[in-house]
């Protein structure tokens, strides 16, 4: 049976499966909960000066029926008093010491207060940490979280006095909420930062309580910005983790995944594109930590299916076949064959394509039911009906290529050939 | 022995209580109407005789629309209500669902309906808006699904409507001919008069057609009539003993029920129930339901020639109903001038009749079944000699129309008078056929 076992910059975990640095790591009950669940570690719930949160705190956004499709809070960093905070990380390392423990940091905006943290909670036996210079709410208007980390420049500097005085693995947790990740991924890495981590949050607004027209999460009439997570953010998180996975810098530290981690082909799919571990906190939020036993059997049958023996075997797999679209095949082609077999006729291919697509597909009127076929000749092989139709294997994409070579777009400007396909 | 009483009060409301409940709450109405695909030109709307645009009515429940859900049913078919009660569903909109092709449970579209046309009925959103007065009147006989569906499209369109109904209730086979489990006659009420409650509309009761009033007085007085007279009686039997006392009509016997209250209706002990049709089973059902010891439907086919739905022979099935295939009643043997035992003709099949069904052929043989109550529900009769005495073409008492119209000067007519007896949404979508031709007429006029 493949083996889970995580090495990240020498912490071991018994898989890459962390919580994230959030609620769910806040306390010694929901740490030893999860580690007892089977939890590979935890980044434990930021630690910093002390704050005070308010009621409420989430909101979400729904989809088709299903709840937390998105994810949305405005608590800020712990707001426990750090003693607690540090008394419990140590009794908690006793009990575990198998399991992953990094501690999130955001301390003032100044080397001293940083360097006090990073003592008091090696001190307390923190095997990394992690610096959050993402969190996009109420730190922010205070200098820290996504305030350092939109600027490169300072998240270096607070990297670098971080590196003075840390002894354990430092990692850098970036924000979203910038055009790219690479300047700050890169200033730190060339601030010294071992690892990065990514995504935090994505500032939002969830939705409006059309009664009362108050934006949720509601306090008191009002709201503001929150931080979104939660399924609806892992494209976007994929997305900037690779361009992480590809730049010649950055790629070349250990990168902890995160956003909108649910399932174990989550995971997998965020370290194929560079993870060695993941972070997880909304589907836990949602269901509770059982959902790690999944993930952790998942992974591993997965695994054995494919031949890997370890997750080094795939980390990163996928990196390079993200490319340039200037670098595609124009002449691989595809068209879509509907398995008559299969269609239930629901008409959702046909009026699909035909109202926002190519008007591909042939409708032969039936009582009660349509009968629909693909116009191969028009058809741009562009997946819509693919993916719209709701029965697995029904529509599939034939392999035609228009000729056998390769031929990108760069090549085909630099022969001079027509463009107009119409 | 036939008596009444034979249940407690309890035992009564328990097996007259809604057959189909409603969903208990908006989330498990959501659930459901989630899981619905949204179909393209969809099969649902295809089969469903008035065209309700179903996927937009469900996909409105999950928008929290349902005041744009209901007037997407009422649109189509005003009496949306009652047709999601008693629309045999599974051979219309539901047995169409694209998840019968998935070998998966179809959408309950008419679960659905009745949520949607509930909420709308209880907060009496009256959702369409009648156009100021044509001037323009036209005469309906018979407050039906015909004529109300006829009357609702003409009111809006700015027509005075005037109903003439010889029950005193409005509502026709929906309020009279259809088991009590199904609707319930407060149900009816409700729904006549949220129907009624656009405006516009003058319903006229206990005045019948060749009684109160006559065709030549509708034809002088309004612009237009509509005639949804319906249909009558069961048909006869004409065998000997048809008149021994124990003998029963099932329209009759379904009427009494619902007008009279379950405690004063008399069942026999064994009651053999004459047909196979959707009336068979709701006369059989609810003798069973109220206190009938033994039920046997007899048919003169087989299971596969059956006129009612599988559902619904499993219902009947479900409340211990026997069933007796291949026999035609030859004579109803009585005693003292009551029912004793019913004489059947054992049949077999033969070549296919003029309407495709393969005719049933007497064996020779016969078999007797001891009961003392004989329910008739083969068919029901339309009213030929009422038609036939104002001059109107019909074919044995269904009224002849072209496009909508009778041979007679500006009568037209629809619904079951027209088609010999069908669904209520037939009925419905005949209501609004007439109507539109009505205004077609009286645009020309």
């Amino acid at each position: 049976m493949a083996s889970l076992e995580t090495n990240f910059l020498g912490i071991k975990s018994p898989n890459p499966f962390w919580l994230a640095s959030a609620p769910p790591t806040d306390k010694k009950i929901n740490v030893l909960r999860a580690y007892e669940a089977g939890w590979g570690g935890v980044v434990w719930k930021t630690l910093g000066s002390q704050v005070k949160n308010v009621s409420s705190r989430y909101s979400a956004v729904d989809y088709h029926g299903s709840r937390i499709m998105g994810f949305n809070n405005i608590e800020l960093i712990s707001d426990r008093p750090l003693d607690i905070n540090l008394k419990e990380i140590t009794e908690v390392v006793k009990l575990f010491p198998d399991r992953a423990m990094i501690v999130s940091l955001m301390a003032d905006n100044n080397r001293e207060s940083w360097h006090e943290l990073i003592k008091k909670c090696e001190d307390a036996g923190a095997m990394g940490f992690e610096l959050n210079f993402g969190c996009p709410h109420g730190m922010t208007e205070r200098g820290m979280g996504a305030a350092v980390g939109q600027d490169p420049h300072i998240a270096k500097m607070v990297v670098e006095w971080v590196m003075e005085k840390a002894t354990i693995p430092v990692i850098t947790k970036l924000t979203p909420n910038v055009h790219s990740v690479v300047p700050t991924g890169r200033a730190a890495v060339e601030g010294g930062t071992n690892a990065l981590s990514l995504i935090n949050t994505i500032q939002s607004v969830t939705g409006i309580d059309l009664d009362t027209l108050v934006p949720n999460p509601y306090v008191a009439g009002k709201s503001v910005f929150g931080g979104y997570c939660g399924p609806a953010v892992k494209p976007i998180a994929l997305k900037f983790l690779t361009t992480i996975s590809q730049d010649e810098l950055t790629s070349k530290v250990p990168i902890s995944g995160i956003g909108g981690i649910s399932t174990w082909k989550d995971a997998v799919e965020f370290m194929l594109l560079g993870a060695t571990s993941v972070q997880v906190c909304t589907a836990a939020m949602k269901h509770g930590f059982r959902i790690v036993e999944d993930m952790c059997e998942g992974m591993s049958n997965w695994m054995d299916e494919k031949g890997f023996k370890t997750i080094n075997d795939f980390i990163g797999k996928s990196v390079e076949k993200i490319t340039h679209w200037e670098d595609l095949d124009i002449n691989y082609h595809h068209i879509a064959k509907i398995n008559q077999d299969a269609c239930i006729h629901c008409g959702l291919c046909y009026i699909a394509c035909e109202d926002t697509s190519h008007q591909s597909i042939n409708i032969q009127q039936g009582n009660p039911y349509n009968t629909y076929t693909i116009k191969e000749d028009e058809c741009v092989g562009c997946n819509l009906c693919k993916l719209v139709c709701p029965v697995a294997e029904c529509i599939t994409m034939e392999e035609h290529r228009v000729a056998p070579d390769y031929i990108n777009w760069k090549m085909w400007q630099a022969e001079g050939r027509a463009l107009n396909d119409h | 022995m036939i008596q009444n009483n034979r249940l407690t009060e309890t035992q009564y409301q328990q097996n007259f209580a809604d057959i189909h409940p409603p969903f208990e709450t908006t989330d498990a109405a959501l659930t459901e109407a989630n899981r619905c695909l949204f179909c393209y030109d969809a099969p649902c709307t295809k089969l469903c005789p008035t065209s309700i645009n179903i996927p937009k009515f469900i996909k409105q429940i999950t928008t929290d629309n349902i005041k744009g859900s209901a007037h997407t049913i009422f649109q189509s078919n005003i009496m949306g209500a009652g047709c999601s009660k008693v629309c045999p569903v599974e051979k219309l909109c539901e047995g169409a669902c694209v998840y019968n092709n998935m070998d998966e449970t179809p959408i309950h579209i008419a679960k659905l309906q009745r949520y949607s046309t509930e909420i709308a009925m209880k907060n009496n959103w009256q959702l369409f808006e009648r156009k100021q007065s044509t001037g323009k009147k036209v005469a309906i006989v018979g407050a039906g699904p015909a004529g109300l569906s006829c009357a609702h499209v003409l009111s809006i369109e700015g027509v005075d409507v005037t109903i003439y109904e010889k029950e005193s209730k409005g509502g026709g086979l929906m309020t009279y001919g259809i088991a009590a489990y199904k609707v319930t006659p407060q149900f009816c009420e409700d729904e006549v008069n949220y129907i009624l409650g656009v405006g516009g509309i003058d319903v006229k009761y206990n005045q019948e057609l060749g009684k109160n009033i006559s065709l030549e007085e509708l034809q002088r007085n309004y612009d237009a009539v509509y005639l949804s007279i319906g249909v009558g009686l069961a048909n006869k039997l004409n065998i000997p003993g048809e008149n021994l006392e124990g003998v029963e009509d099932a329209i009759e016997f379904i009427y009494n029920l619902r007008d009279k209250g379950y405690s004063s209706i008399k069942v026999g002990d064994r009651v053999a129930v004459i047909g196979m049709g959707m009336t068979a089973i709701d006369a059989a059902t609810q003798a069973k339901r109220l206190g009938s010891n033994e039920v046997t439907m007899v048919y003169r086919r087989t299971e596969a020639e059956k006129n009612c739905t599988q559902h619904e022979l499993d219902i009947a099935r479900l409340d211990g109903c026997a069933t007796l295939w291949l026999a035609a009643p030859k004579e109803i043997v009585g005693k003292n001038g009551k029912v004793k035992a019913l004489v059947c003709d054992v049949m077999k099949l033969g070549e296919p009749d003029a309407k495709g069904k393969p005719a049933p052929i007497a064996t020779g043989e016969t078999v007797t079944l001891d009961v003392d109550m004989v329910i008739k529900a083969t068919g029901q009769n339309p009213f030929e000699q009422l038609v036939s005495s104002y001059g109107i073409n019909n074919n044995r008492g269904k009224i002849n129309i072209v496009n909508n119209v009778t041979n007679i000067d500006k009568v037209f007519a629809g619904g079951d008078c027209v088609n010999g007896g069908k669904e209520v949404v037939d009925a419905v979508q005949a209501g609004k056929d007439g109507a539109s031709a009505i205004l077609k007429f009286m645009l020309n006029n």
